[in-house]
């Protein structure tokens, strides 16, 4: 197997708060490949944004130094100076988030605004970065893109900044790409244009892509493995498909059996994960998913469970894993 | 059949446009609804489905006579409410009411729990007495602490303010909610426990739901019957079921096909309508069938030109498209360049 592109090991982000230290992101390890898709999913809280945002050391104020490393062309993410992360940062790993409208600067053209990185990073002049804007433009299927350049996000609709902003990510061909919500704000049959715009460009581009998301639909299209997120940790990874079809944490289970499916066939009743998820106000010293779980054992209540392999590539971090036969009528459910 | 609970006919809801300093002038309207009938029957739940600006929201709060409507006819139990006055208007409130979107927004911060669910039973004429037993039942039934009434809004998470809300809208045992988009602001594992009390609380209290959302799947789940709404027109109206196995109308098939699934395997070999470009505006609506201009199976007669009125297909199905028969028949085809299996 060909050497990871990027290997995040024991990464762990904390904040200051008025009530004490929170405990976002607690010792989270995943290697990342040339040129393959990455769902990281979870509930809001679960610390799948602010992963993201320590890899490309732009943590808020509040935060703590990231501890751990970030390893990426045999360099460590969180030790490089912000000079050098600079470079980093838009040209090698790019990254696009939730809301378009402000991550766009709106007093700038949209010409200016995806010509920036183009002359910064690939050092164009103004001629060539703007060839290359419109060339841009038109991958991601805007028309008209010569008289684009000069229109203002406010111009455009939610789904169109949406792909501005995809243009800017791929502006400098980066290794990686990181889309944190991308479609969250956008309408279904938009969120479904985007989806494809993305899957097409990362295997056009040979980009790795890691996205982010709590919608266990959009992962189940786009991503080949799936890391499943809960209190700062991930309790289940593995290969989408085997991951999906078998799921084996409780909570990734729970989860399934908890979304209602435009494909179900009659009506059955939602099974709701129990209880909410608990202020991550200290490290934890047990598993965090115990209070909720019906399969917690002793054991999850005195040491946090390891990620551990139980079939080949899914790793499940549990001490009493769901049993095969238990699993959730979503996940058996025959493909119609 | 059940007999109908809330009547809608024509409905028109146009919103003024206002331009101009000093004299303002009408320079033209959105049509946020324009020309909406459906029929709601007692103890059921329609869902409205459509995508942000279809009017979905604005038809849910003009049955409730929160917005005035523009033209047409709302009946309610029977009674026409169209142009009643206000004053006239306030006793049949505790027939219909509201659960909003946001549970953040729409609890007062500085009023605690008990005092927001009261407050709807004291305006409405009952004894103070009456009104502490009452508030401490509502606070059970929807399943929030035994304390809860003496305690803030601020301390509550996200669904349990829903809750909240869920017992205000409970309290003077209404037929009708109209819930807009109420599990769309929780995650996925609070959203079915609220989906599930809120069936609870169908069966218990003999509701009648509008459910007005955006999430497909989740309005699949609850609704008996669903009405997809398209710039202020309804597209197509059929029971769940058939909405999903025998979807009519081109718009229908592709907000389906656009719907992710929580499974790879189902995901990676479905067919998949894409539609190109965007909503157009609702001011400056497309003549002719409203959908055409991104209608994968757009025709050069009719389409472009002439309205299409809602008819009738099969049993209890409508649909307001010109060539809904030739479509199911397989006569027509999509253009190709719109359909392609998701890679």
């Amino acid at each position: 197997m060909s050497e990871p592109l990027l290997s995040v090991t024991d990464l762990e982000v904390r904040f200051k708060s008025r009530r004490g230290t929170i405990h976002a992101v607690n010792g989270i390890s995943f290697d990342l490949r040339a040129g393959e898709t990455l769902g990281i999913v979870g509930e809001s809280g679960c610390g799948k944004s602010v992963t993201s945002l320590a890899m490309l050391g732009i943590l808020p104020r509040q935060a703590y130094p990231a501890d751990g490393s970030v390893m990426f062309g045999g360099r460590d993410l969180l030790r490089l100076k912000d000079q050098e992360m600079r470079e980093v940062r838009g040209k090698d790993i790019a990254m696009i988030f939730q809301d378009p409208m402000t991550s766009l600067n709106p007093i700038l053209t949209i010409g200016r605004q995806l010509t920036e990185s183009l002359r910064r990073h690939l050092k164009m002049d103004k001629e060539t970065a703007r060839e290359e804007a419109v060339s841009l433009l038109d991958r991601v299927g805007i028309s008209d893109a010569g008289d684009r350049l000069r229109s203002y996000p406010h111009q455009f609709s939610g789904g169109m900044r949406q792909r501005v902003m995809i243009a800017m990510a791929i502006s400098c061909r980066p290794k990686i790409l990181i889309a944190d919500e991308p479609t969250t704000a956008l309408d279904v049959t938009i969120q479904a244009q985007i989806l494809e715009l993305l899957k097409r460009l990362v295997s056009e581009e040979q980009m790795a892509l890691i996205l982010i998301t709590h919608d266990l639909g959009v992962v189940a299209g786009v991503c080949d493995r799936t890391n499943v997120m809960y209190a700062g940790g991930f309790v289940e990874t593995g290969a989408t498909e085997s991951l999906f079809a078998t799921p084996r944490h409780p909570y990734t289970a729970g989860l399934l059996d908890s979304v209602p499916r435009l494909d179900a066939s009659g009506k059955q009743r939602l099974v709701p994960i129990p209880g909410t998820v608990k202020t991550l106000m200290e490290k934890p010293t047990s598993c965090a998913f115990a209070p909720r779980c019906m399969y917690a054992v002793d054991e999850s209540r005195r040491e946090v469970p390891p990620l551990r392999e139980i079939a080949p590539g899914h790793h499940v971090a549990c001490f009493n894993p769901v049993p095969e036969s238990d699993l959730p009528q979503g996940a058996i459910t025959e493909a119609r | 059949m059940s007999l109908p609970l809330v009547e809608v006919t024509d409905l028109k809801v146009y919103f003024p446009i206002r331009s101009g300093l000093v004299v303002e002038r009408h320079v033209g309207d959105v049509k946020a609804v324009d020309g909406v009938s459906l029929t709601i029957f007692k103890g059921e739940t329609l869902g409205l489905v459509g995508e942000s600006g279809c009017g979905k929201t604005t038809v849910g709060r003009t049955i409730l006579r929160l917005y005035e409507p523009t033209s047409g006819r709302i009946v309610i139990d029977g009674k026409d409410i169209t142009d009643l006055p206000e004053r006239e208007l306030r006793p049949l409130r505790d027939k219909m009411q509201m659960v909003f979107q946001d549970p953040y927004s729409s609890l007062n911060p500085r009023q605690n729990v008990g005092s927001i669910v009261a407050e709807p039973l004291l305006i409405h004429g009952m004894e103070r007495k009456e009104v502490d037993a009452k508030v401490r039942h509502l606070i059970e039934v929807v399943g929030l602490p035994h304390d809860a009434a003496n305690r803030y809004p601020h301390e509550f998470s996200g669904g349990q303010r829903q809750r909240i809300g869920l017992a205000r809208s409970l309290a003077l045992n209404p037929a009708l909610i109209v819930a807009d988009e109420p599990v769309s602001a929780l995650d996925v594992s609070i959203q079915a426990q609220m989906i599930n009390l809120l069936e609870d609380l169908q069966d218990e209290f003999d509701l009648t739901y509008l459910f007005v959302a955006h999430d497909l799947a989740v309005v699949r789940h609850i609704s008996d019957r669903i009405a997809v709404m398209y710039l202020g027109k309804i597209m197509e109206i059929a029971p769940s079921q058939e909405l999903y196995t025998a979807p009519s109308h081109p718009y229908t098939k592709a907000l389906l096909s656009a719907v992710p699934i929580p499974d790879p395997k189902v995901e990676r070999s479905r067919e998949r309508i894409i539609l190109k470009g965007d909503l157009p505006s609702p001011v400056n609506p497309p003549p002719g069938c409203r959908f055409h201009t991104r209608c994968p199976y757009v025709q050069e007669t009719r389409c472009r030109t002439e309205v299409p009125e809602l008819r009738a297909m099969k049993q209890g199905q409508v649909v307001a498209c010109h060539f809904a028969e030739e479509i199911a028949d397989g006569k027509i085809t999509p253009r190709s360049e719109m359909v392609g299996l998701a890679p």
